[in-house]
């Protein structure tokens, strides 16, 4: 069934009604791991959004003009991966060649955007979703800028929370997932706003 | 002799301000309305209370107890944290549901982040909040006050007017109808009639928030006792009712007037007692603008398009995780120098 939801309102509601770090709890590991610094969680939030919006448009005409015709879409996970495996490798030599000053800013996360689940589970929504290509773009791009906002905030918050007293068994990662699950329920003031359909 | 004085580095200006003093002013703030929920919901509002405000207090020493720290009942914040928990709940929630709600606040909105001045997020609004994710029918059957006859839009009412045998009525509240009204794109004018009622408090709602008045006048008080700014309350105020009145431009049958959003549901009980937490707001005036431009937008905005009727706990909430990032990037720079990095 295809509908004519706006790729902006899918933008937007994936941003924020249907975040996919917060709604879906999809990329919690890299999430979780590199939000101790503002800056870090901006350079990984720009590199998951760039990779995120190419690799579900590119995963988007693989899918509908490759493995459909040839009825392979039993596939599609092994496919997805193996493009966003390839797309993040060629994207890294690219930039490493033509920016090495980006390169170096983001290190080790290009290739960890590798192995982040919210880069496939945005290709496969894509798909159970039956989202036409402007769609697709708009989700790709929402559900990046999505997974940017939340890894700031939380790096926000965790900046602001070294300087507290944790009790011990709290420290590090279980108040981080205590705070997630805080920001995700306020998150839900959200919902019903836009439809992602 | 010299340890009878007390030697410390400049400034050497003392007022005397503590935490417990700050805390003692808001629950004097707060006793109007806590007068409005006990004459309009009675025993209900007799029950809730203290229920919260014992929980609440008893988490926090016993979180206290656990981790073998000092006892910090003595600012008197969970007791703060109580009240106005109780205050932002439907007044026939049942006292179980409460004490959980209690606990939560102050247990994982405060202890777990190291207790009083460390929390992120506003204590009481982690607990309502939390009510509201896991008891969604509780947390919005609203009960009409004991001093309101049946001459206001009733939903569950049906023998109306005559003397019958029930526990409580329930009634929609302002923002309920007002969500029905946009749907229906028609009826605003019901809720607009219904201006004086959220003044005084006859209506359905949570048990402090129905009586805008009574919010009003313990929010003066704290603004006259200078425990709270200015800033936030009326950036928050003013951004909803800009927002607010837009919406009522664009259609003023499907939009209710933008008074009428600033007296009904929590705004009030919100912007003087829970966004000015001086914990989880800004610590600069431009920031402080941000903070309650944001807190007031979000508002409308889950209000007019969202599903929720109301959405100021989210929005404080939201707001509360920004603040670290608004602190940031509003750094007062020091005279004559950048603001370090």
């Amino acid at each position: 069934m295809m509908n004519e939801t706006s790729a902006l309102v899918i933008l937007v509601a994936a941003v924020f009604t249907n975040n996919i770090l917060l709604t879906n709890f999809l990329g919690m590991c890299s999430f979780i791991a590199c939000s101790g610094q503002i800056g870090t969680a901006l350079g990984l939030g720009t590199a998951v959004t760039f990779v995120m919006t190419l690799t579900t448009m590119l995963n988007f005409v693989i899918y509908h003009f490759v493995l459909v015709p040839l009825g392979l879409d039993h596939l599609t996970y092994i496919v997805f991966i193996a493009v966003i495996a390839a797309f993040v490798q060629f994207v890294e030599m690219f930039v490493e060649r033509f920016s090495p000053k980006l390169y170096f800013a983001l290190g080790i996360f290009l290739p960890l955007i590798t192995v982040n689940c919210a880069i496939l589970g945005a290709s496969l929504f894509m798909i159970i979703r039956n989202y036409t290509f402007m769609q697709s773009v708009g989700f790709g791009l929402g559900a990046g800028l999505g997974w940017a906002v939340a890894i700031v905030l939380m790096a926000g918050l965790r900046q602001k929370m070294s300087y507290s007293d944790v009790p011990g068994p709290f420290q590090g990662v279980p108040i981080a997932m205590i705070v997630t699950g805080v920001l995700a329920m306020a998150f839900m003031g959200f919902a019903g706003m836009v439809s992602i359909q | 002799m010299l340890e009878n004085i007390t030697v410390s580095p400049s400034p050497h200006i003392s007022r005397p301000l503590s935490t417990r003093r700050v805390m003692i002013d808001v629950i004097i703030g707060l006793v109007p309305a806590v007068a409005a929920a006990g004459y309009y919901f009675r025993v209900y509002a007799l029950i809730l209370i203290p229920t919260c405000v014992i929980s609440a207090v008893a988490t926090e020493w016993l979180c206290n107890l656990i981790r073998k720290k000092p006892n910090s009942l003595g600012d008197f914040s969970a007791v703060v944290t109580g009240i106005i928990l109780a205050l932002s709940l439907p007044p026939g929630l049942p006292a179980w549901a409460a004490v959980i709600g209690s606990c939560f606040s102050i247990a994982i909105g405060k202890m777990v982040f190291g207790g009083l001045g460390a929390n992120i997020f506003n204590p009481a609004m982690v607990g309502r909040t939390f009510l509201t994710a896991c008891f969604g029918m509780l947390m919005t059957s609203w009960m009409v006050p004991a001093t309101v006859d049946s001459t206001m839009p009733k939903i569950a009412l049906t023998e109306a007017g005559t003397k019958t045998i029930v526990d409580a009525r329930t009634q929609a509240t302002p923002l309920a109808l007002s969500k029905q009204a946009i749907k229906s794109k028609s009826e605003a004018k019901v809720v607009n009639e219904q201006f004086e009622a959220t003044l005084t408090g006859g209506i359905g709602g949570c048990l402090g928030e129905t009586s805008a008045l009574a919010l009003l006048i313990g929010g003066i008080y704290l603004l006259i006792r200078r425990t709270i700014n200015f800033h936030i309350p009326l950036a928050v105020l003013a951004s909803a009712f800009v927002f607010a009145a837009i919406a009522y431009l664009i259609d003023s049958n499907a939009y209710m007037s933008p008074l009428v959003h600033l007296t009904s549901g929590g705004m009030l009980l919100c912007v003087f007692f829970i966004a000015t937490d001086p914990v989880t707001a800004p610590l600069t005036k431009k920031g402080m603008w941000i903070f309650g431009i944001g807190v007031g937008a979000i508002t409308m905005l889950i209000r007019i398009v969202g599903e929720y009727p109301e959405g100021i706990m989210c929005a404080v909430l939201l707001m509360n995780a920004v603040t670290p990032l608004i602190d940031r990037f509003c750094k007062l720079v020091p005279a004559g120098g950048k603001p370090n990095a």
